[in-house]
Order: structure tokens, then C-alpha cells, then sequence
């Protein structure tokens, strides 16, 4: 079917009267050949819409170019079932942000000109999009939820994925489920007043899976590997020795912590020297055989110190805490007070974490004549009379002793996640990235596991993708993906679960999953073209991309986020999506007006990230934070690592005076929602020196910044700023050739 | 008219150290036609310092003996006080006895020995909640007629007004009333960094060097200031600022000369009493700042 | 230093809202919101006291002057996060101190509240200032309550002048004073019992 374009301005929110209309128009007309071209004073009211849809029927139009507000408002206005559209922003991103003084004529002038670039580009951009068409597998997609572990996590989280009506297969290695929590005697409290221990969740919540038909339960099975790709993974099962393969949707890892070993612990803690030093798993066991008493001599233990930290918050040992510690050990510490009248329970803390609700709790073993210590142990000795403790009580400012049956080491949580992977493949700037092993053996060409930031937990996008992997429709939940106690791990899993879910429904519509959920689009690649330098397959930040044995590049679109990170690393530029590719964008840059050098009106093309600069710049002109300079022009980009380092070199050999790149901030603490992209931008453009001198300009014409979504206090200065830099150099000798 | 069960506490009486606060208090309820009914043969409350001699029981008794004779005398009136440490105390000792059974029982058998009784039922009030709750701001406001224009006043809340009680729900931090009570006389109140600092309150008396220190502070800020005189509801404050300022410009080589007044007086004055009515003449640090409004 | 926890029991169970030591968090608040704090006037901050008393140590807390310094402001109180009532905790473990003979009589803030203040008001059933004062100036013997007296002579003088001060003769009883007193024997009998003294 023939594409027909329908231009649509926005007269409304104060545009009409601060722009030409009709010169716009003109340019939509005229100029980019739009056949259907109109105007409406209020466009996202019910008239205006019923303008458009009266076109879409009646004329045939199939593409739309919106100019108006940001593409970030009137979302749901403007959702007219039409995939090849744009919205030009007149609004937000030119008169908001402008500085134009009445009867400055300059000033208007420069304004229109803005708008009538962001026309062009808009023409542009939708002339240069296609109708995507949604993946579709060779073998059916399944929507069946592996859950891999059997412990509190995954017990949940299977239940929450068979009460939503998903089939879910339960996998746990050991011979009986249950996990860390079948060693407890009881729990911390989950209900108001928060005040009272719990008895163990776990005998009912087993009932409740084992009676689920849509659960298949199986133990003393692993993960031999894991094949392919969301909604199309084949799973290879090993149950006692046989192998099976199962295809599923999704994955929930749900394995769990390991307690850090006491053996490795600071000597002075006394782990070793005598039987009473034991950890809170070890106490836990104990209390739920029904005997607190020392292990020496097996007489009652009444005097009990708990060592908070143990082995945490120290960079010899876990240089994290483990968040659940202190709320575990005020728990014990109550088994003791409860169980003799005359007990002593000690707790020596650093500080006592009792986030949310727990902060009842532990005023209760407050009340109930717990005996709180800031301080360390120092030294452990054993005699006939039991422990003695030495502890610099950091309250007193004073060494204390103390003479206790038995000292509980609350040892923290590690991950399960395997730490050590023979065949981690090397992403781009290996420097945040280790790659551990995983209990799933992925078949990617990244590697077997879940990339990790710190600490071997895996890691995505923290902020606002809890529950992410940086394999898309795999997640993990509980301490497996960070530490964390009961309650938390039972709303993790229950998160975890959702997601599970929502990824089968999506890429069986092959759409994509945040941050651009709902895109039908994925990549296709020009296989002749291809020269198998592999930076696709090593830069894609969620692993999406395998190779064949000769280096090309294999998609497997259900892994795919659509960031366009493969797009922007290809040389060869042969990687594109029906609505985003290198030429749409070069176009656009290419179309709009570059004054000659004599006008003295530089021009700085700006492209900003749709997930954190874009929303920004939105709301400069919102929160009134100051006037941008009429010379810049914005292209949004759906992420830094689609950059293409050809748009620099066709910007500069347009006769761009300068080029920012406003991107997400990338490293350690990065807020980039693809995880790697802009940083994977800031290393391409270390090379751009190489174009700029190729074409004698100068290097500090193309900048990088890093901008939050919270920035737009900043941006005018940051943005200003450079303009100003640019202004201060010659104007770019490229102009008008 | 509105009448109100009184205890004007040791220091509001007749020749005592608050009698300026006293007698501006009985002209200020004169002019909105409140009558204050003192407790015949009332006794101490031992203010906040009770506790070192008279330990829990025999130190809320001797609210609960004010309490009992209240009632006896006049029912279940609101009883008021003026003082910011008796209002204090008779709070303290009416939730005492409502939430603490065992204190209440305690009290009565000691009640009992001079042949009284207290089951509870009288509401403890200042008079600042009066008239803000009963009175209202308009009401206030409507009586000036001699507005104090262009005085400057470092409104001074101080501690037991405020803490830990607070009157009629205002913040602790920044209390709002003392300066909007300055304010409706046609005054400016200041902004007052000082203003609910601690004055050493009973602690001038035991450790007067160190109250001192804290009285300094709290009158510099208001010089500091530019005001032209302090204002507070407390008794104790008012004494411990005005009284030891020689004390203080000895100590400290300043030479503090600034009037420290009350509430009730500013009123008395903007609504057109005279200099006695507002108990001028009973000031040490001599107010003549004001005598441009006679 | 060895963890005792007798004395915290002592304390839980018979100083003035003693039990509510047990509930505190150590955080400090109390320390930096003490007006004495600034002046150096204390050693052991609220907090610092209760940690003591959970520690077992006894002496250092009961003969310290810690308590003595409190002036009743209630910043503490209103502060707390954990809602402990802090002035009245501290003014409790002076009277503690007190009873157990562990505070020093000459403690100015403990000799002038019990000894000057209180007598004061059980002797007529109301403060009488000028006594007070007097008592007061007189406490360290007549040559240094001379020399108080002429210190603060302009000051006494000017309330004088401002009909603030009674002259001599102090002020008589209440009327009820009989009553008054006898419900006072009574409420110390029943104190008594409380502090473990009857």
C-alpha cells in the first residue's frame, strides 16, 4: 500500500500566535510534498482527532506527522492505531524554551526557524519509516514459566505465576523443597503489630504449590542448559541423570544465598576456638531442635550474644550488608528471652537496621529486655563458666567483658550465582561487567551467565527495572539477586513472577519489553554487507545476538530491547528497524536549514536520549528553568548506543557548528535504561577526533554530556554553555557546500 | 461573660515577682469581659523543679490538691493558668492521673489525708489557649484601638509554653502565636532566631552562670534584631531576662538595657488601657519605648 | 567494665519512667538538642546516661551531676524519635540519686530544688520569693550571702521599686495547711514504699 502522509498543526497552547502557521504548512506543502496538510486550534480535542480519524478513512492517509506538544503528553490522544507517525514538538521543545521578547523580530525570526526545521525533520523521519512486521518464530512460542530453585523465592514465585492461570515447572536440585527457610524454627513478623514471631510460613505455603495442577514440581533436577531465546527457550533438564528438554516463556532464578563462610572469618570472633561460637544458621537449627544450650557441655544457655555484621560491611570480608541480619538476629535474640525468664541476650551492632515495619519489632526485643551494644567483638576466650567477650562498647567510649553461654556470628548472605565463568566473553569495556556462571548455562555468545555489577548479584537497570536480568525474560528473585529476608523475598518473587509473565504475553505479539515496551520492530541486517567484525554480537547490551560459525551476526529478536545499540556500532551500517535506522537519522539532520556563515545564526544539532535527556528538556521550559538558545536543534535518539559515529561526520560535512550528545550517566552508578549505551556512545566517540580531522575541524565541535531526568534545573547552563563554546570558534567552512 | 476557674500561681501574687503579669492579665480579661475565679487557699505546684524533694506522688498531689478544690468550689470549670510551669505541672498531673491508675489511686489516699478527693474531669488550661480557642483572633484584633505602630518586638515563646504541650497545636520548632498576638496589637514582630531557646529557667537560681550565658544569647539575638523590647508568655523567662540583665552585662561586659514584657501588657496597652492597667510601672528595665502610645 | 544488669533493673523498676531507658535508641538527638550541651555543662549526654544505666554503672551514674543540669526545657521530649520522655527520665534518676544518698547535698541544683525550693513550699504551702532568695544567698553562710545579696542588691532594689518583691515579713500559711501537710506525710509514706525506703 502506497504511503500517504497527513501533516497535522497544532494551533492550540499559544503555537498559533507565536508562529507563521501558514508558513509551516507551507513547508509541509511545498517543500516535503505532504499531500494532506491542515491545521486545528485544539488538535488533541475530540474535533481535532476526529479531523485526523475522518483521513485516515476518508483520504486514505497511513502516516502521520503530529506537530504540537512532546511526544510525552497527550499519549493516549493521539494512539490512533497508525505505527508510522512522528510528533513534532513546536511546544515544549521551541516555545517554551525560547527567550523571545516582544517585538524582537530577530528572536521571532530564529523561532520559526526552529519550528520550521522540526516540520522538516518530522516529513522526513515518517517518510523514512515502514510498517513493522512482528516477529514471528518458526516453532511456536510458549508460555510456560520455569522456575528454577525451591526455596521460599521460588515457591512463591511459581505460586503467584499458577494463581495468574500460567503453567509453571519448578525446579529444585535438592532432594526436598524448601530451601534456607525449612532450617528455621520460626519467622520475624509479616502482620500489624508487627511485635510477634511468626510461626514458619513454609509447611502451608508447600501445601499450597504441591496442591497446584499448575505447578509441575520437579526435584533433584538441574539446569543442564539453556537454549534460545524469550518465549522460545529450550531448557535442558537433568533429572537424576536424565536428561529432557522443556520449552518455556520465561525464567524466574530463584536460587537462593549461601552464608558466607565462617571459616574465612576474623580470628578475633573466636569461630573455631570453641564449640559456643556458632553462626545464626547453626542457632536457627538449634532453636528449631527445641535446645538453646551450649554445644561444649550441653547446659542451658540463658546468656547469649549475637555479633551483628559478622564478616559484612567490611572490605576484607562482604563489603555490603546483608539487610537482613539485624532483624534475623533480634528474632533469636527473643527465642532466648522467651525461653528463660532470667535470660540475657546481647546484641553487639554496628547500627541496627529495622527498615519499614521492623522498627516495631525491634522495640518489642527492646522492651522485652534485649541489651543493645555499639560496638565490636574484640576477643573470644573460653573457660569453665562459658565465653568471655571482649567488646569496645563504642556507646561507653569503654572496653566491657561479658560472660555469655554462647555467641551466634550473624554471618551475611552471598549470592548462588556462580562467581567464576572459563568462558566469559569480553563485552565492550569490560570494566563495570564480570560475567559469572549461572545455574543456567545460557547458550549466548556472551556468555553462560547473568552479567553482574558488583558483588557477583546480577544486574540491570536498578532503579526502574527491579527484578531485571540483563537477559531479557530471565529474572531473578530473593537473595539470589541481592540480600534480603523473608518478606522482601516473597514480594521480589511475586514481582519476579509478573514479569515472567508480561514477557510471554509480549513477545507472542512480538513486541518488546521496557523500556521501549510494545515496539514491533526489531533489527534485520544486510547479510552481503556484513564484514563479521562482531561489535554487534559483543555490544549488545542484553546478549541478544549470537553468531554463526563464519561471524555473522544471529538476531534473536525476542532478546531484543530495540535500543538500536547494534545499529550504532555496525560499521558497515547494515543494521536498521523498520521505524529507527542510520539513514532516517542522517536524513533528518541533512534536511534542515543550515544559514549560511554571514548570517552569523550557528547551528548545533543536539541529539538527546528519549529516556532521560528528552524528558528533561520537557521540563526546562515546564519549570521555567531558563531559556535555551534558539540555535540548537534537537534530535531525539531512543538511546546513546545507537549512535552512529556517520551522523557526526554527516553533521559536520552538513555545516554543523557543533554537536552535543546529551546521554544517560554511565559507570558504576550508570542510569542508562539499556545499561550500556551511552557508555558504549562515549567510547565511539573517542574516535570521532579521527573524522573531525580528517575534515581539519576542530575536535571540541562534538561534545558528550551526561544528563539525568532530574537536570532540567541545569540544562540551559549545560546547553548555553556549549553553544557559547561553538560561537566563540569560526563557523564551520563546511556550510553551503 | 465567660468565666474560667483561676490559679495564678506563687509568682502572680500580690507583690510577688510576675504581679506585673498578674495585673495585666485581670486588666486584659476586664476589657473582653473574662472573669478569672481564683481556687480559694490553692498551693504550689512546685513548678518543674518538684521533683528533686517531692519524688512522683507527693509531687502530683499538690496539683491534684488545686484539682480537688477547683471542683469543690466551682464544678467542672475550665480551671487557667497564666504561669507557663503551673500549666505545665497541672497537665502533666491531669494525664497523669486520667492514664496511670495506680498514680491516681496513690494520689487520693493522700488527697484523703486532708480530706479531699479528685476523680478527674477538669480541662487544665493556659490562658493564651483561651483566648485564642475561646476568644478568637477577630475578637482580639477588634479591640485595638491604640495600634502600637512601628514597635519592634522579638517575640520570646520560651520552653514550657511550648514543650512539651504546645499551645493549641502549634509547632514546636517555630511556634506561630506569640508573633501573630504581636502582630494584632499593630507591632512588628521580628523574625527571632531565639525564639523557644531555653532561658536556665529554675536553673538561674543554682547555676546562675551558665543561665546567664544561655539569658545573653537570647537577648543579643533580639538587640541583634533591632527590637525595641521582648515579649513573652512565661513568667519565669520574663523574670530571668529582665531581672538579670546587670547581671549579665557584668558578666559579659554588654550593656543590655532592653524591656522584657508580656503578652497581656502589649494588649492592655493597643486596646487603649492605661500605663498602670498594663503594669507598666511595675517593670525593672523602664519601658519608656512605649510611652509614645499613652 | 564488666555488663551488670541489676542496676537497670533497679532503675526500670523504681526510678521515675526509668523503664523507658530500656527503649532508647542511642541516637543522639537528646545530646544535640540540650542547651547545656553547648555550654559544656554536662559530661554524659542524656543518651550516654541511659547506656550507662544499661551497663550496670551505678555510681558513675547516681553521684553525677549530669542530671542536675537539666532545665526543664523539654526539648528533649518533644525531639525523641522514639517518643521516651527525657526530662522526666532525667529529672527521675536525680531524685533517684537523691534517695539513694548518692548525690552530692551540695550540688547546687540538687540543694537549692530540695533543700531550698521544696522546704519553701512545705513550710507555708506556697513559695514565698523573698525567703527563697534569702535562703538562697544565705546558703554557702553569711558572708557569702552578703556578698550575694549585694551583688544582686539593683536588681532586688529595682523589684522592690516595681512592688515585685515582698519585704519582710514572709508570707504566712495556707489555710488549709493542716490538710496540706497531712496529705503531704501521706504521699511521701506512699512514695516511700515505691523507692524501697519505708
Amino acid at each position: 500500500m502506497e504511503k500517504k502522509i497527513g501533516c497535522y498543526i497544532c494551533t492550540g497552547c499559544g503555537i498559533g500566535d507565536a508562529l507563521d502557521v501558514k508558513a509551516l504548512g507551507n513547508i509541509a506543502t511545498k517543500e516535503q510534498k505532504i499531500p494532506v496538510v491542515k491545521n486545528h486550534e485544539f488538535l488533541c480535542g475530540t474535533e481535532g482527532i476526529a479531523m485526523i480519524r475522518k483521513d485516515l478513512t476518508d483520504e486514505g492517509v497511513n502516516a502521520l506527522v503530529i506537530a504540537g506538544c512532546s511526544h510525552r503528553v497527550k499519549n493516549e490522544e493521539f494512539r490512533l492505531g497508525i505505527a508510522q507517525m512522528d510528533r513534532v514538538d513546536l511546544r515544549d521543545k521551541c516555545l517554551w524554551v525560547l527567550d523571545v521578547p516582544e517585538g524582537d523580530d530577530t528572536a521571532e525570526e530564529d523561532r520559526q526557524m526552529m519550528a520550521e526545521d522540526y516540520i522538516r525533520i518530522g516529513c522526513v523521519k515518517v517518510k523514512k519509516m515502514n510498517d513493522p512486521n512482528p516477529y514471528e518464530a518458526s516453532t511456536p512460542f510458549s508460555k510456560v514459566v520455569l522456575v528454577v530453585g525451591g526455596g521460599i523465592a521460588g515457591l512463591t514465585a511459581a505460586l503467584e505465576v499458577a494463581r495468574t492461570g500460567y503453567q509453571a515447572i519448578l525446579v529444585e536440585k535438592g532432594e526436598t523443597l524448601g530451601g534456607q527457610v525449612a532450617k528455621m524454627h520460626k519467622v520475624s513478623p509479616a502482620r500489624a503489630p508487627y511485635n510477634k514471631l511468626e510461626e514458619n510460613p513454609l509447611p502451608m505455603l508447600l501445601a499450597e504449590v504441591k496442591g497446584n495442577k499448575n505447578i509441575r514440581i520437579m526435584n533433584n533436577t538441574v539446569v543442564q542448559k539453556t537454549v534460545g531465546a524469550p518465549g522460545l527457550f529450550d531448557v535442558t533438564l537433568n533429572h537424576n541423570g536424565t536428561a529432557a528438554v522443556e520449552r518455556v516463556g520465561s525464567i524466574i532464578v530463584a536460587t537462593g544465598f549461601q552464608a558466607y563462610d565462617p571459616g574465612k572469618l576474623d580470628k578475633k570472633l573466636g569461630y573455631g576456638s570453641s564449640p559456643d561460637v556458632i553462626t545464626s544458621m547453626e542457632f536457627e537449627e538449634m532453636a528449631k531442635a527445641g535446645k538453646i544450650v551450649r554445644k561444649s557441655d550441653g547446659k542451658p544457655a540463658k546468656r547469649v550474644a549475637f555479633s551483628l555484621c559478622a564478616g559484612q560491611r567490611d572490605t576484607s570480608h562482604l563489603e555490603y550488608c546483608s539487610g537482613a541480619c539485624c532483624v534475623y538476629s533480634l528474632k533469636q535474640a527473643l527465642y532466648v528471652i522467651e525461653n528463660h525468664p532470667d535470660a540475657s541476650a546481647y546484641l553487639i551492632y554496628q547500627e541496627v537496621r529495622t527498615p519499614g515495619q521492623m522498627e516495631d519489632f525491634y522495640r518489642k526485643v527492646q522492651n522485652e529486655g534485649g541489651i543493645f551494644i555499639k560496638g565490636d567483638v574484640n576477643k573470644v576466650t573460653s573457660g569453665s563458666s562459658g565465653l568471655t567477650l571482649e567488646v569496645n562498647d563504642k556507646l561507653l567510649r569503654q572496653g566491657v567483658t561479658m560472660e555469655v553461654d554462647l555467641l551466634v556470628l550473624a554471618t551475611g548472605m552471598e549470592t548462588t550465582m556462580d562467581t567464576t565463568d572459563p568462558n566469559s566473553a569480553s563485552p565492550v569495556g569490560k570494566q563495570v561487567d564480570e560475567l559469572p556462571g549461572s545455574i543456567l548455562n545460557l547458550q549466548y555468545r556472551q556468555g553462560p551467565g547473568l552479567p553482574s555489577l558488583k558483588n557477583n548479584f546480577p544486574d540491570s537497570h536498578f532503579i526502574c527495572f527491579p527484578y531485571e536480568t540483563r537477559r531479557t525474560g530471565i529474572y531473578v528473585a530473593g537473595p539470589a539477586r541481592r540480600p534480603m529476608g523473608i518478606a522482601a523475598t516473597c514480594t521480589d518473587a511475586a514481582g519476579a513472577a509478573l514479569k515472567a509473565i508480561q514477557v510471554v504475553e509480549s513477545v507472542a505479539r512480538g513486541a518488546a519489553v521496557h523500556p521501549r515496551a510494545g515496539d514491533l520492530s526489531f533489527p534485520s541486517f544486510r547479510e552481503e554487507g556484513c564484514t563479521q567484525c562482531k561489535r554487534c554480537t559483543e555490544e549488545c547490551p542484553f546478549g541478544a545476538i549470537n553468531e554463526d560459525e563464519k561471524g555473522n551476526p544471529l538476531f534473536n529478536p525476542t532478546r531484543c530491547r530495540r535500543c538500536g545499540t547494534c545499529m550504532g556500532a555496525c560499521p558497515q551500517k547494515i543494521i536498521s528497524f523498520a521505524n529507527y535506522s542510520v539513514d532516517m537519522i542522517g536524513s533528518m539532520l541533512k534536511e534542515m536549514e543550515i544559514p549560511e556563515a554571514d548570517d552569523e545564526k550557528p547551528r548545533i544539532l543536539v541529539f538527546a536520549c528519549e529516556n532521560d535527556a528528552i524528558p528533561a528538556l520537557d521540563m526546562v521550559g515546564r519549570s521555567h528553568a531558563g531559556a535555551l538558545s534558539p540555535y540548537i536543534r534537537i534530535i531525539p535518539l531512543r538511546c546513546m548506543g545507537s549512535m552512529s559515529l556517520v551522523w557526526i561526520a554527516d553533521a559536520m560535512a552538513s555545516g554543523y557548528d557543533g554537536v552535543l550528545l546529551m546521554g544517560c550517566r554511565h559507570g558504576t552508578d550508570y542510569q542508562c535504561h539499556n545499561v550500556r549505551g551511552s557508555a558504549l556512545a562515549e567510547i565511539r566517540l573517542s574516535k570521532v577526533s579521527e573524522t573531525l580531522d580528517r575534515l581539519q575541524l576542530e575536535s571540541s565541535r562534538v561534545k558528550m554530556v551526561e544528563v539525568n531526568i532530574m537536570d532540567a534545573e541545569t540544562l540551559p547552563q549545560v546547553i548555553n554553555g556549549f553553544v557559547a563554546e561553538i560561537s566563540a570558534l569560526d563557523p564551520n567552512p563546511y556550510k553551503g557546500f | 461573660m465567660k468565666e474560667y476557674s483561676f490559679f495564678p500561681g506563687c509568682s502572680s501574687e500580690h507583690n510577688a515577682s510576675a504581679a506585673n503579669l498578674e495585673t495585666s492579665v485581670q486588666s486584659m480579661c476586664r476589657m473582653l469581659d473574662i472573669k478569672l475565679n481564683e481556687i480559694d487557699d490553692w498551693n504550689c505546684c512546685s513548678a518543674s523543679i518538684g521533683y528533686a524533694g517531692g519524688g512522683v506522688i507527693p509531687r502530683l498531689a499538690l496539683s491534684a490538691r488545686n484539682f480537688a478544690l477547683s471542683k469543690q468550689q466551682q464544678g467542672d470549670r475550665d480551671l487557667v493558668a497564666t504561669c507557663a510551669a503551673c500549666w505545665l505541672s497541672m497537665r502533666e498531673t491531669s494525664e497523669r492521673l486520667a492514664h496511670e491508675p495506680e498514680v491516681k489511686e496513690k494520689v487520693n489516699i493522700a488527697l484523703k489525708e486532708g480530706g479531699l478527693s479528685y476523680e478527674g474531669g477538669i480541662k487544665t488550661r493556659h490562658l493564651v489557649e483561651v483566648l485564642i480557642e475561646d476568644i478568637g483572633w477577630d475578637t482580639l484584633k477588634g479591640k485595638v484601638t491604640k495600634p502600637l505602630t512601628g514597635l519592634k518586638v522579638a517575640g520570646y515563646v520560651g520552653c514550657q509554653t511550648n514543650r512539651p504541650f504546645g499551645v493549641a497545636g502549634d509547632s514546636f520548632e517555630n511556634p506561630q502565636y506569640l508573633d501573630r498576638m504581636i502582630e494584632l496589637t499593630g507591632a512588628t514582630a521580628i523574625p527571632y532566631a531565639k525564639k523557644v531557646a531555653c532561658c536556665g529557667g529554675a536553673l538561674m537560681f543554682s547555676e546562675q552562670e551558665k543561665s546567664c550565658q544561655l539569658t545573653r544569647e537570647i537577648i543579643q539575638c533580639a538587640v541583634d534584631g533591632g527590637a525595641d523590647c521582648i515579649v513573652t508568655p512565661c513568667p519565669v523567662c520574663q523574670l530571668n531576662l529582665e531581672v538579670y540583665q546587670g547581671k549579665i552585662n557584668q558578666l559579659f561586659g554588654t550593656s543590655f538595657k532592653i524591656p522584657v514584657l508580656y503578652y497581656s501588657q502589649l494588649m492592655v496597652l493597643s486596646w487603649g488601657g492605661s500605663w498602670n492597667d498594663a503594669a507598666l510601672h511595675q517593670q525593672v528595665v523602664q519601658p519608656d519605648v512605649l510611652k509614645r502610645f499613652v | 567494665m564488666t555488663y551488670d544488669l541489676t542496676f537497670a533493673k533497679e532503675v526500670y523498676e523504681n526510678s521515675e519512667e526509668g523503664h523507658w531507658i530500656k527503649m532508647c535508641m542511642q541516637c543522639g538527638v537528646c545530646a544535640g538538642s540540650c542547651p547545656m550541651g553547648f555550654l559544656g555543662a554536662w559530661t554524659h549526654s542524656p543518651r550516654q546516661l541511659f547506656q550507662m544505666v544499661r551497663a550496670g554503672l551505678r555510681d558513675e551514674v547516681l553521684s553525677s551531676t549530669d542530671m542536675w543540669m537539666c532545665t526543664s526545657c523539654y526539648n528533649c521530649i518533644v525531639r525523641c524519635p522514639r517518643n521516651l520522655p527525657i526530662t522526666h527520665i532525667i529529672h527521675g534518676l536525680a531524685r533517684y540519686a537523691s534517695v539513694q544518698g548518692k548525690a552530692d547535698p551540695k550540688q547546687s541544683t540538687h540543694h537549692f530544688a530540695k533543700d531550698i525550693f521544696w522546704e519553701n513550699i512545705v513550710a507555708t504551702g506556697r513559695v514565698g520569693e523573698a525567703a527563697l532568695t534569702m535562703k538562697l544567698y544565705f546558703k554557702d553562710g553569711i558572708g557569702e550571702g552578703i556578698k550575694q545579696g549585694l551583688e544582686m542588691k539593683d536588681s532586688a532594689l529595682g523589684m522592690l521599686k516595681a512592688k515585685r518583691l515582698k519585704p519582710l515579713p514572709f508570707r504566712g500559711k495556707i489555710k488549709g495547711y493542716p490538710g496540706f501537710k497531712a496529705m503531704l506525710k501521706k504521699a511521701f509514706e506512699l512514695e516511700n514504699q515505691k523507692e524501697g525506703k519505708a
